[in-house]
């Protein structure tokens, strides 16, 4: 608007400084720009290279005469050695872990959430939060470590030597769940203190109890917030690799039982990849055909929770 | 009409006490479960300590004793000494060999001692307790030395701690006795260094990217949502990325062999170089993320008083949105270090090398890293190896304690208010 005014000055003398005002080419702002372009496109690199490489190799392993696609997804056994390629117990081993993991994060993320953000007060909360965010930032491997020399002897105390092996499933989900609580709580409490402060007078208005507020107010209008929370959790949790690989025995093993060991998705790669991999072997091959599956799953779950957030969010004004 | 009923407190006294209940109770299991919480936190760092400390039963094959020189205990002796007790007590082919994996004038006093204690003496750990046995239960301690000791007259019961200076500065070796965590404290820093040199200046130019130049365009949604996406997929997906593109399809660059810089035969590409730069791509959505928060919260004011004074796009992002959003995009890239620091998973798959003695000397060297290390003693089936990896834990912890303690401070002392 200011140009505009400016150029319809009738002043000769000023039409032609005016000329000086306008916008020059500058070519180092637009290399700059590229420049920057290029690093937000890394993004988008990272991704491609992820499905290409994926898709690439596990397309060469299902391409070879002792794979198929369907004994692949349907199979019982996963003994590469005589040539069985069945994912299923190294599946049902990821989903052991991860329920037994969310079986305890999930209660209690979400009763530390709501004790934090509606209960505690501010002196308790500036407490608690700082050892929440320690959790959260402590290595993988030491939660593993915590799995393997202080929980499984402890299950083998308490249960029994001859039930629970030293390798199990189920002191690995245990532990991961502890790992698991940190990021749900926290991002349940974020939920929850978006909640506005007027639902909650109006609950006390009507005189529901802090307990009824929390519970048929406070909590129903954080819910896409609390199940965005519970859907990363998942996702984290299938991912999640070290515990498994130290705590949770290696070799596939198609179980339900939790007190034995049964190697995850995760675990599998880890243990294969370990050694000395050369890079035509079928082993080589088969991490990334796992890798495909782990992706995708932990994706999609990635995705469901934003879209929730996005679709259910209640908005306050 | 209206019938006006009259509210009476009776109306609600039958259910009024069952709700008030109700809400403490639930209050105290709130109370309860985040206590729950905090002590498997104590638990955690109580089961580090417990194993970092005890006592420990040690046998040597020969007496130290026969090892004094003019008097002097092995501990006190020069250089010279210990060299030409290893020269007397080591067959003389295996001398030479130690000889010319590197020269023993190279050597320094310290290296030369370890070698003492690892060939000759031969540091054995009998047995080995907790923390909270040692303390506990001295007398079934005792009472096991004494059966312990009728066998091994050299037995000696010591009260220890695992983490002690000589394992900072000791590489690793496959004697639990002298094995230090020298070498991957040093791969985690070169591979650290590689991470921060890759991913800052990409993970803060795409945030400048999309907070000061991307209009909102379908181009840049994708980007953004994609940056979203990729801080959720799995490290170990990293690793297996990392692998294929960094160790095998870019092997010549990784392994150094492009640039003649090592021996084409036997190099390949799962070097430092690779790890690093998995690694960055592992926390490059964080940077992002964390510096795009950064420079939103920079005021729109600021920029504006910098365009009135005619200045462009990049001098006002260069001279005043970054320096203010500064604060922010360092505690981010702390945040992304602690991370990587303390990841396993991907360079696992990377490759990352089981037993390396020597420094890494540059970024073509094959690593380890204190995590990897970790991992490695604790899949050991011996006690004693566990021990070592609680006290390796304990320096990773303290090493990430001091990076969030420095990130605190940033976020206090450089943030501004407007």
């Amino acid at each position: 608007m200011l140009k505009n005014e400016i150029q319809q000055l009738p002043m000769d003398n000023f039409q032609r400084q005016s000329k000086t005002l306008k916008k020059r080419k500058r070519w180092s702002e637009s290399l700059i720009q590229g420049l920057l372009f290029l690093a937000g496109l890394f993004s988008i690199f990272t991704t491609a290279g992820i499905i290409f490489t994926l898709g690439k190799e596990a397309l060469l392993f299902f391409q070879k005469p002792e794979v198929n696609l369907f004994e692949f997804l349907t199979g019982t056994a996963w003994q590469p050695h005589i040539n069985r390629f069945g994912i299923l117990p190294l599946a049902t081993s990821t989903l052991l872990t991860t329920t037994i993991a969310m079986l305890i994060a999930i209660p209690l993320g979400l009763i530390v959430a709501v004790f934090l953000s509606e209960y505690a007060t501010r002196r308790v909360r500036n407490f608690l939060k700082p050892i929440l965010e320690v959790l959260a930032g402590i290595p993988t491997i030491v939660y593993g470590y915590f799995a393997l020399t202080f929980i499984t002897p402890l299950l083998r105390d308490i249960i029994g030597k001859d039930v629970v092996n030293i390798y199990n499933t189920g002191s690995a989900g245990l532990v991961m769940g502890i790992l698991i609580l940190p990021p749900i709580a926290s991002i349940s409490e974020d939920a929850l203190a978006a909640v506005p402060r007027s639902l909650r007078e109006a609950g006390y208005g009507l005189g529901a109890t802090k307990f009824e507020v929390v519970f048929k107010i406070v909590l129903p209008a954080a819910l896409s917030g609390i199940s965005a929370a519970i859907i990363l959790g998942i996702s984290r949790a299938i991912g999640e690799t070290m515990i498994v690989a130290v705590a949770a025995g290696a070799g596939p093993n198609f179980t339900l039982n939790p007190f034995k060991g049964a190697e995850t998705m995760t675990g599998h790669i880890v243990r294969i990849s370990g050694g000395d991999l050369s890079y035509d072997s079928i082993d080589y091959d088969s991490i990334f055909a796992i890798g495909l599956v782990l992706f995708l799953v932990t994706l999609t779950l990635n995705i469901v929770s934003q879209w929730i957030v996005k679709r259910f969010r209640e908005v306050y004004e | 009409m209206i019938q006006k009923t009259k509210v009476s407190r009776s109306m609600f006294d039958h259910n009024f006490a069952v709700r008030t209940n109700q809400g403490k109770t639930w209050h105290v299991i709130f109370l309860l479960v985040t206590i729950i919480a905090i002590i498997s936190l104590t638990l955690l760092i109580f089961n580090i300590v417990d194993s970092v400390f005890g006592y420990v039963v040690i046998n040597t094959r020969v007496d130290p004793a026969t090892l004094m020189v003019d008097g002097v205990a092995l501990e006190d002796q020069t250089k010279e000494q210990m060299v030409t007790t290893l020269q007397k007590n080591l067959s003389r082919g295996a001398f030479n060999k130690l000889n010319n994996e590197k020269d023993f004038t190279n050597r320094t006093r310290d290296e030369v001692l370890a070698l003492v204690e690892e060939r000759i003496l031969k540091y054995e750990v009998l047995e080995s307790w907790s923390l909270a046995d040692s303390l506990l239960n001295k007398d079934a301690i005792l009472t096991e030395y004494n059966t312990l000791i009728t066998e091994n007259p050299r037995a000696e019961l010591k009260f220890i701690s695992w983490l002690r200076w000589t394992r900072l500065v000791r590489p690793q070796s496959s004697e639990v006795a002298t094995a230090g965590i020298r070498t991957a404290i040093l791969g985690s820093l070169w591979t650290i260094l590689i991470t921060i040199v890759f991913a800052f200046p990409v993970g803060v130019g795409a945030a400048i990217y999309l907070e000061e130049y991307a209009r909102d365009n379908w181009v840049n949604r994708v980007i953004q949502t994609n940056i979203n996406n990729l801080a959720g997929v799995p490290s170990i997906i990293y690793g297996i990325l990392g692998l294929a593109i960094f160790v095998r399809a870019l092997e010549p660059l990784t392994s150094g062999s492009l640039f003649g810089l090592v021996d084409p035969t036997t190099a390949n590409g799962r070097t430092i170089l690779s790890a690093g730069l998995t690694l960055g791509l592992l926390v490059l959505p964080l940077i992002i993320i964390n510096s795009q928060e950064a420079i939103r919260a920079v005021p729109q004011s600021l920029r504006n008083a910098g365009y009135g004074l005619g200045a462009t796009k990049w001098q006002v992002t260069w001279a005043h949105v970054l320096p203010n959003a500064l604060p922010g995009v360092l505690t981010g890239l702390i945040l992304a270090v602690s991370r990587a620091i303390g990841e396993t998973a991907p360079l696992v798959v990377v490759g990352a090398s089981t037993a390396i003695s020597f420094d890494p000397t540059s970024v073509f060297s094959k690593f380890t890293t204190l995590p990897i290390q970790i991992y490695q003693w604790t899949a050991r089936p011996q006690p004693e190896w566990q021990h070592l990896a609680s006290a390796a834990i304990l320096v990773l912890l303290v090493l990430l304690l001091g990076l969030n303690a420095v990130a605190i401070v940033l976020r206090n002392k450089l943030s501004r208010k407007y």
